[in-house]
């Protein structure tokens, strides 16, 4: 394959696990949805690209929708209920951001040393962007695991969903139909998930999930 | 011949002791016995230099009748050897020079003077036995010499303690290499380096001998987590003692490693090197993070050592990685690394003691937070500790970077190790080496800049006066080596050429002919270094910008006193003391490695006593591993300890039960 | 007769350096100024700051010691070294064969460890400040360096910078986000050591801010002087190290001929001129952080050099 396409991809692919990282480090919550933007924003830019070089038209309405939904809608309406909720001025409290990213440095070299050896019949593109893309799905596991605050475990689990994304369109073989369920399945899991933080909010004036626990019983 | 000398000088040392047990005193002896030491560890230097040095030498090897009667005592000198005896004589030779002045200082020399020849011999004997038993026997005599001379202030109570904690933990170490020989002597019970040499051992019996290895040796040199006695054990010693310790016992520990792993036990398994590596990088950040945390000059420095052993174990982690690859020149290349900064750290180690002895002489302190302006009263230690300092945090023009710059040579080679777990290790490592070095310019700033710098903290070291000449020859000695090692490294490369080609088949290429005396380590086009160039360019520079500068500009100068922002304050306590340099690096670092919290308490309003400030650090690696183990044995002993007050009948029912088991495991077996 | 024209070239490189450090100084200066609507001080005031200092008393406190004395002209000399072994207009320097990228990192160090010591000369609790909160920041700075070092070696199979920068100037090397995140990283700790903000403000006397002023606080005359010459020097140090590594074009390979030596000045001065200008707009577009936020950030350039480094193995594997 030509030099420059691979390099292309490349630079996506390692790119999504560098946005990843940076979702890692974010302690405010608009910096937390403007770099899920981005991270959505440069996951349509490797599908798109993707699109290009496996002569996949159907692909482009893929990066069409990840634009869409996922760079625009959704980080736009997620700013509507952080205001509407009164949380914007959280400073989140993450387990030590020195920890949380020597964590991640161990995930990514977890994932390099699992897929590569056992991608070896692959080709070379396949390959790479399946590393990078279990290493993305862990460090939004990661990001899920290090937050108290139930808005950024929302924005962990849409950026595992993102580096699934990368991880399909890699693989090349992914229809249309599963992706536009896909995309309206998060749309509805957004808007139960909002209206279920509308509640937690009304009961007990906290989205804190720590609270929860507390009254759960599961926590002194 | 070179056999013979070397011999001949351990043999006179412990005659000499022997001698001044039998019951010598006076001042008198102490003068005779340094010097003594002194001659015959220089003879033995010079001897061991010839071996290595001379191209042509053979390997020599001896035989004497003493020891088990059907196995004598096997002796041999090879290139490893040599090296090792170098380094060993190079060390006690110049503290021999230094006791000549610091033992005027012994109050009570009879506790040290039998133990100090035996020492030293105790040191070359290790390094030149070529069978089990006389090398476990020689490494027990030097531990045992050592634990003497650390409890020669046994009075001061914390002395006590670290002799107990050394020689559990030296006990622990024989018995670990006792097993380890045994298992590598194999049933038919051949225990000399030869026989073990030309029959190596299975996979699964050379893992088992190499995990013991790291636990015997590297408790020894004073790996993580068996570094415990190490920070108690050398400061207890006197100063020179603890020169020796940290410069030059550690590294004996690290031949007993070397020669195990790289001679006796055979083709190395790639995941031996990932272990030692990861060891080596975890015991490199962690000394240095412990040794920041420290006021106690001494115990400062030999936590330091145990970082420089982590750097050595780095080294030598990356010459097995390799050497299991079948890449024999890349594995030269970390094996001398490994072995060039077991050169320069005993160099400077030594150097750091020695300039810690001279204050401790001159002021009674060790602690750092009495001291202070002392670069005023004490000029000349002041600048050889300045020039050991340097040299210990890898800054250039100066040989601990030389050693530094090849192990990081040697790590850039990591993409081409197959497996991919080493190809993740070895640049995590390497990211470990670096803040490991980082954190030791910072540690040593911490350390010269409070005992020397600034001004006197109390009255001893407002009239400290500078050491005896002895002493000084010694320091300045040793500053010499550490400027030529690093100025023209060439040398001491080529010099371990021979030790990389005996145990690994391969080694460096010359570097004595290249010119302007650079040195490349792989090839020219990969990268080079010129020590020579940078000195001197440096030096120029910085004399011809002070020259034009005074010359055309003004050279005006004046006294007056410091900057204080308009509120003069007299008192010398303010300025900074240890524990405050190091507050920023603790805040940042000592969460993670120790659980570290500040408590502040301030008085009420009104209320006029003082506030204070409380700092808790928790070792994690004693809470973790020895306070259960020792809540364990001490849990056992107490349970057992009603064994005591048993009756007669019962001690015959537990010999009857012994001998009856026995008698059916016999029987079974059969 | 190859050997002379080298060592010219090297000459004049240096002579350049020293030449145009307070420049880059007062532009930097300059276009800040213009971006907070203020005309600003003349380009040229840093040579007359400079000149102005060589021809004043020095004003030495009481327990100064010699060390004191001889810092200045050390740290001066170790970093014009340090930058005279990074290509500006030309590779094939003469000294490149002396010290390649980590014998630069190390020599750094060596100047920072020089002053730190200064810092505690004097014994009062400004200069403990300074150093050992630059010894924190170094801690970090350092190894996230090394990581960046690492990173170019690894793809470019050597350590020495021409080889690197001729390496990243040629075919070989695609769009690789290790490099990327090597510059990101780069340029972090180049802010970092410089003092430059966020991280520590170069034109602050509040103790409460500052690093690299309080250690050099008792510093006055022709010794201020000198040091104030040697941080001109290294940050013009970091940005030809920028320079030449990611920006490699328009450098002249050695021997093509007085042209191309003229070209490769050129556009030196024009990539200094757009580095400087990138600098002042990101100190006016940031505010500086705490002490303890500055561990996290290079914590974070530490990870990015680690991570980069990394990467490399995946696509180097295939």
């Amino acid at each position: 394959m030509d030099r420059f396409v691979l390099d292309v991809a490349h630079l996506f692919a390692g790119g999504l696990v560098l946005v990843s990282f940076l979702l890692l480090y974010q302690d405010r919550m608009f910096g937390l949805l403007n770099t899920f933007a981005l991270h959505a924003l440069v996951v349509s830019l490797s599908v798109a690209w993707q699109a290009y070089i496996q002569l996949a038209p159907h692909l482009y309405i893929t990066a069409a929708i990840a634009l869409i939904v996922k760079a625009i809608i959704i980080p736009v309406a997620l700013h509507r209920i952080i205001v509407r909720l009164g949380i914007h001025r959280t400073i989140e409290t993450v387990g030590g951001i020195g920890q949380t990213m020597l964590a991640g440095i161990a995930l990514v070299a977890l994932s390099i040393l699992v897929m590569l050896p056992i991608t070896a019949q692959a080709g070379t593109l396949a390959r790479e962007d399946l590393a990078f893309s279990l290493s993305v799905i862990l460090l939004g596991l990661l990001m899920m695991i290090s937050r108290r605050n139930a808005v950024s475990q929302v924005i962990g689990f849409m950026s595992i969903e993102n580096g699934l994304i990368l991880a399909a369109t890699a693989a090349k073989g992914m229809p249309l139909v599963v992706e536009i369920s896909v995309a309206f399945s998060i749309l509805v899991a957004l808007i139960v998930i909002g209206i279920f933080l509308f509640r937690i909010r009304e009961r007990f004036d906290t989205v804190d999930v720590h609270a929860l626990e507390r009254f759960r019983g599961e926590r002194t | 011949m070179a056999l013979t000398v070397l011999l001949s000088c351990c043999g006179a040392l412990l005659a000499t002791s022997l001698v001044v047990l039998a019951g010598v005193r006076g001042k008198a002896p102490t003068l005779l016995i340094y010097a003594i030491s002194l001659i015959t560890t220089t003879v033995a230097f010079a001897a061991a230099c010839v071996a290595l040095l001379d191209a042509g030498a053979a390997t020599q090897s001896a035989e004497l009748p003493i020891g088990l009667p059907w196995l004598g005592a096997h002796f041999r000198l090879d290139s490893l050897s040599a090296l090792f005896l170098i380094v060993a004589n190079f060390g006690s030779a110049v503290a021999s020079l230094y006791g000549l002045g610091y033992g005027q200082h012994e109050q009570t020399p009879g506790r040290v003077l039998p133990f100090f020849p035996a020492f030293l011999a105790g040191m070359n004997l290790v390094v030149l036995a070529d069978d089990a038993f006389t090398f476990l026997l020689t490494w027990e005599f030097m531990s045992l010499t050592s634990w003497a001379l650390v409890m020669a202030h046994h009075r001061q109570p914390d002395n006590a303690r670290a002799g107990y904690i050394y020689l559990l933990m030296a006990s622990l170490g024989t018995l670990s290499l006792l097993l380890a020989l045994g298992l590598l002597a194999g049933p038919s019970g051949a225990y000399s380096f030869e026989a073990i040499r030309s029959a190596p051992p299975s996979t699964a019996v050379s893992a088992a001998v190499l995990a013991l290895t790291l636990v015997g040796a590297g408790s020894k040199a004073g790996l993580v987590p068996l570094h415990v006695w190490l920070p108690l054990a050398h400061p207890a010693a006197p100063s020179h003692v603890s020169a020796l310790m940290s410069g030059v016992m550690t590294k004996v520990a690290v031949y007993g490693f070397v020669r195990i792993a790289f001679d006796l036990l055979g083709p190395a398994a790639w995941w031996w090197g990932a272990v030692v590596l990861t060891l080596g990088g975890i015991t490199a950040v962690l000394g240095v993070l412990y040794a920041l945390m420290q006021h106690d000059l001494k115990r400062l420095l030999a936590y330091h050592t145990v970082e420089n052993i982590g750097i050595i174990f780095i080294g030598l982690g990356l010459a097995l990685s390799f050497q299991a690859n079948n890449m024999r020149w890349a594995a030269a290349l970390a094996l001398t690394a490994a072995l060039l900064h077991v050169f320069n750290h005993s160099v400077f180690k030594s150097l750091l003691f020695f300039g810690s002895g001279a204050v401790l002489t001159a002021t009674g302190e060790r602690d750092m937070e009495r001291l202070g302006g002392l670069i005023h009263r004490m000029p000349l230690t002041a600048f050889v500790f300045l020039v050991g300092s340097t040299a210990i945090s890898a800054l250039p023009p100066f040989n601990g970077f030389v050693s530094e710059w090849l192990t990081f040579q040697a790590i850039l080679l990591s993409p081409r190790l197959p497996q991919w777990m080493l190809k993740f290790l070895v640049p995590a490592v390497g990211a470990l080496l670096a803040l490991s070095a980082a954190l030791a310019a910072g540690c040593f700033v911490k350390a010269f800049g409070v005992t020397f710098l600034g001004r006197a903290r109390t009255n001893v070291a407002r009239d400290a006066n500078e050491t005896d000449a002895f002493s000084l020859t010694a320091m300045f000695t040793l500053a010499l080596v550490c400027l030529i090692a690093g100025v023209v490294p060439g040398y001491f490369i080529d010099a371990l050429a021979p030790v990389a080609q005996q145990l690994l088949g391969a080694q460096l290429p010359e570097q004595r002919q290249l010119e302007w005396l650079t040195i490349v380590p792989i090839a020219q086009s990969r990268s080079s270094y010129n020590g020579l160039v940078l000195f001197v360019l440096i030096a120029a520079l910085a004399w011809m910008a002070a020259y034009v500068i005074h010359r055309w500009a003004s050279h005006a100068l004046r006294r007056s006193a410091a900057w204080d922002c308009g509120c003069p304050d007299a008192s010398p306590s303010t300025q900074y003391t240890a524990d405050s340099f190091a507050q920023p690096i603790r805040r940042v670092f000592g969460v993670l490695a120790f659980q570290a919290r500040e408590q502040v308490d301030m008085p009420a309003p009104g209320d006029m006593r003082p506030a204070r400030l409380h700092v808790y650090l928790r070792d994690l690696v004693w809470d973790a591993m020895y306070a259960p183990v020792s809540g364990l044995v001490g849990f056992a002993a107490d349970r057992l300890n009603k064994v005591q007050s048993w009756t007669i009948r019962a001690y015959l029912t537990l010999v009857f039960g012994a001998l009856v088991a026995l008698l059916m495991v016999l029987a079974v077996w059969h | 007769m190859a050997l002379i024209l080298d060592a010219l070239v090297q000459v004049a490189q240096v002579a350049l350096l020293l030449l145009i450090a307070p420049l880059l100084t007062g532009y930097v200066r300059k276009v800040k100024a213009h971006l907070l609507r203020r005309r600003g001080p003349p380009l040229l005031q840093p040579y007359r700051d400079l000149i102005k200092l060589m021809r004043k008393e020095v004003v030495l406190a009481e327990n100064a010691s010699w060390l004191f004395r001889v810092v200045p002209y050390l740290v001066f000399a170790v970093t014009l070294v340090a930058a005279a072994l990074v290509p500006t207009f030309a590779t094939g320097l003469v000294l490149s064969q002396a010290a390649d990228v980590i014998a630069i990192v190390a020599l750094l160090g060596s100047a920072r460890f020089a002053l730190a010591l200064a810092g505690l000369d004097v014994g009062t609790s400004f200069g403990g400040i300074g150093s050992s909160r630059e010894m924190m920041i170094a801690s970090l700075a350092e190894p996230a360096m090394l990581m960046v070092v690492f990173t170019l070696s690894l793809l470019a199979g050597s350590t020495q910078l021409a080889s690197i920068s001729a390496f990243l100037h040629g075919p070989d090397v695609g769009l690789r986000v290790s490099l990327a995140m090597a510059l990101v990283a780069l340029i972090m700790v180049g802010i970092a050591e410089n003092a430059r903000i966020p991280v520590d403000n170069p034109a602050t006397h509040l103790e409460l801010t500052m690093v690299h002023e309080a250690m050099i606080l008792e510093y006055s005359g022709r010794h201020l002087a000198v040091i104030e010459a040697a941080a001109s020097l290294k940050l013009l140090l970091y940005l030809s190290l920028i320079g030449c590594v990611f920006v490699p074009w328009g450098v002249a390979i050695a021997g093509q001929g007085v042209a191309a030596y003229a070209v490769g000045l050129v556009t030196y001065v024009a990539k200094l001129a757009a580095g400087g200008l990138l600098l002042a707009v990101f100190e006016t577009v940031t505010a500086k952080m705490r002490v303890f936020r500055v561990s996290d950030f290079l914590g974070a350039a530490l990870m990015l050099g680690l991570l980069a480094a990394l990467l490399l193995f995946v696509s180097q594997s295939v």
